[in-house]
């Protein structure tokens, strides 16, 4: 091999830097836009299908997802303590995650199963409004199944405890037993369920075998066979979400507020 | 410049299919053909994100051998196939968002994989450029027809299906198959490939290691 | 605190085993398996450079690549983004740190040095490396969170290695059919090992 001088391998490594930086930041520039706006409308399609205003297997174009949404769903950020609306933060580019994460925007959760250290101090709802009237509330959930931290959203109606939809989509269960929570067959099982009792207490249940149908048994749901595990982590997210560590506080303002 | 096709270029492409395969053979790119393989789409566009990233580094390093100098060599080589991986990875997250997340960090891990590196040092570095990239695509096939076939069979039995389409009916739809637990986990995929090793070797016995 | 740690540790090393598990640094893993004092020699150097490499990938990630970590530098440059660049700067990193480690050990236990020979600039290409700073970025760990992973996965990954090559050292002595003589029986026993390793799966610290 030559020897080069030390000049030539300096200029060398500068052209190499500055064409490969060219070509990276541009790529990656050019394409942020379209990223973002995949982020956005992944968030928006679990929404719409969970609230069930959009059918399984209904595949929309990316402008459908938007204009749907918007004209159906208002997006609200609720202070978790005390279940009030704070309009001061911004919607846009709130990082729910993120904010989890922060000890200035967050601090250390209820002891609780799920795996949740942390809960933020603002988190994201969503409301489907039809004639200005809130019919349906969808709220982000999560937490440890067997395998993973499974994300979903939880739809209820507006008296804020029967169950309108539930949907996991994030989780890395075991495909075929665990992985089932995503499966619409079970999915379908929760629509009519009330995840309250009379008492406004959590006592939605994933009990092992088979429970009855919504109107007989409505704080029971079927377990998924081969996964007791994960059906027990869904029941303990849930219970959290719904308890005073998570959701209570606003859904019970949310209650009041109606009657 | 005539782009020739002769023996030397036909064995550039097709000798890394069986002969020199790089994942039954030469050892290489062995992590991401089991952690992607899970799902048939995925090992697709896995396949597909390292053989374009490998032929685009071949043609580069091979473009650059005789000017490049030695002692940065190696730093030049990382900065090149990153920068590579780099563009694939946001063609990726902005086209196929989905597929991407399940890719996950293993998009970024082509950076190390061993074949990109190994075939970058061991031929493109000597050969002129129409050869290196030959050889490039002819690496990239046999990696994914390993990759393929590993997916194929990890889905079609673990699940059920191929690219999301039933074929066997699972008993969880109504049907009658049972799926094959084993086929989704880790170990699944290294029977697969110790399996498939053993096949190749059954018919191209010049390959068996000495005791 | 410390529990949170202790799981962390447990889980990287048994229960999310970068080899077993992940299949990170599998070239390696089945090149130098064959005797097991180069496996726990290159065990030992992988934990080594994940160590030194994963904090400081995570420091680098941190406080100038993600989104708002320049607005130390100045307020305006609180909106750049320069995640893409992760790539990148995780290599960088591991390869200053390769080098670095590489003229510790020349000058402080040559003896380690020699006994590494070539395979400590491999270390450099390693997945499980690189691996373990992406993972580092996508589960947004904290600066002890990511020491405690560093050590976690390096043991983990050396326990494996040096595990298949203590098998592999025992099945000198077997009749193994000759097509799967070598790479396509070290398949197979990898494959077994990480079913062992998924009885680690749902502990709960």
């Amino acid at each position: 091999m030559r020897h080069h001088s030390a000049l030539y391998t300096i200029g060398f490594a500068a052209l190499i830097c500055a064409i490969c930086s060219i070509l990276v930041s541009s790529s990656a520039v050019g394409l942020r836009g379209r990223q973002r706006r995949n982020q956005i409308l992944e968030r928006q399609r679990n929404v719409l299908a969970v609230s069930g205003l959009m059918q399984p297997g209904e595949r929309l174009k990316g402008d459908a997802i938007v204009e749907r949404f918007e004209a159906n769903i208002q997006t609200k950020i609720v202070a978790l303590k005390t279940g009030e609306y704070d309009d001061s933060v911004a919607v846009e580019g709130f990082d729910q995650q993120r904010a989890a994460k922060d000890p200035a925007t967050s601090e250390s959760a209820a002891p609780n199963e799920s795996g949740i250290l942390r809960v933020p101090n603002n988190v994201v709802v969503y409301h489907v409004v039809e004639n200005d009237q809130v019919k349906t509330i969808v709220l982000p959930i999560q937490g440890r199944g067997l395998w993973s931290m499974m994300y979903g959203y939880l739809a209820l109606d507006n008296d804020a405890t029967t169950v309108k939809g539930i949907t996991f989509y994030e989780q890395g269960e075991t495909p075929g037993l665990g992985g089932e929570v995503d499966n619409p067959r079970w999915k379908g099982l929760w629509p009519g369920r009330k995840v309250y009792d009379e008492n406004g207490q959590p006592k939605i249940a994933v009990i092992k075998g088979q429970a009855g149908a919504p109107e007989e048994d409505p704080h029971r749901v079927d377990g998924l066979s081969g996964a007791t595990l994960t059906g027990r982590g869904v029941q303990n997210l849930l219970r959290f979400w719904l308890g005073d560590g998570g959701f209570g506080p606003y859904l019970k303002r949310f209650r009041e507020q109606r009657s | 410049m005539a782009l020739a096709f002769g023996k030397k270029e036909r064995q550039a492409l097709l000798d890394p299919l069986i002969n020199n395969n790089p994942i039954t053979w030469q050892m290489l790119g062995i992590c991401s053909a089991l952690a992607v393989t899970t799902k048939l789409d995925k090992a697709l566009v896995m396949a597909i994100a390292l053989t374009t990233v490998l032929t685009c580094s071949n043609l580069a390093m091979s473009i650059i051998r005789n000017t490049v100098p030695t002692n940065i060599r190696i730093i030049v080589e990382l900065t090149i196939i990153a920068s590579l991986v780099i563009i694939a990875d946001q063609i990726l997250k902005a086209f196929v968002p989905t597929i991407s997340k399940q890719l996950s960090v293993f998009v970024g891990l082509i950076i190390t994989n061993c074949i990109v590196m190994g075939r970058a040092e061991a031929y493109a570095l000597q050969n002129p450029p129409w050869l290196s990239t030959l050889d490039g695509i002819g690496n990239g096939l046999g990696y994914s027809m390993i990759l393929i076939g590993v997916g194929a069979l990890r889905e079609l039995l673990g699940a059920g299906k191929l690219l999301g389409y039933t074929i066997l009916p699972l008993t969880t739809e109504g049907g009658w198959y049972v799926p094959n637990g084993l086929m989704v986990m880790a170990p699944g995929a290294l029977f697969l490939v110790g399996l498939f090793i053993w096949a190749i070797r059954t018919f191209k016995p010049e390959q068996v290691e000495e005791e | 605190m410390l529990e949170h740690y202790l799981d962390l540790a447990v889980k990287s090393i048994f229960i999310e085993n970068m080899a077993l598990a992940f299949f990170l640094g599998m070239c390696s893993f089945m090149a130098c398996s064959k005797r097991v004092d180069t496996a726990v020699g290159l065990g030992g150097a992988v934990i080594f450079v994940l160590v030194m490499s994963i904090p400081m990938s995570n420091l680098v990630y941190n406080y100038l690549l993600r989104e708002g970590a320049l607005a130390w530098v100045s307020p305006r440059m609180a909106e750049v983004d320069l995640s893409f660049l992760s790539f990148l700067s995780y290599i960088g990193a591991i390869a200053a740190m390769v080098q670095l480690v590489e003229m510790v050990l020349d000058r402080f236990v040559p003896k380690l040095y020699t006994a590494l020979g070539v395979f400590l600039p491999l270390i450099a290409v390693n997945c499980a490396i690189l691996g373990a700073a992406l993972f580092m970025e996508q589960r947004d760990y904290t600066f002890g969170e990511s020491v405690v992973f560093a050590v976690g996965s390096g043991i983990g990954w050396a326990l494996a290695i040096t595990a298949l090559a203590a098998i592999r050292e025992k099945m000198r002595y077997s009749n193994v059919p000759a097509g799967l003589r070598g790479l396509g029986m070290a398949f197979i026993l990898t494959g077994l090992m990480a079913m062992g390793f998924m009885a680690f799966s749902g502990i709960q610290l």
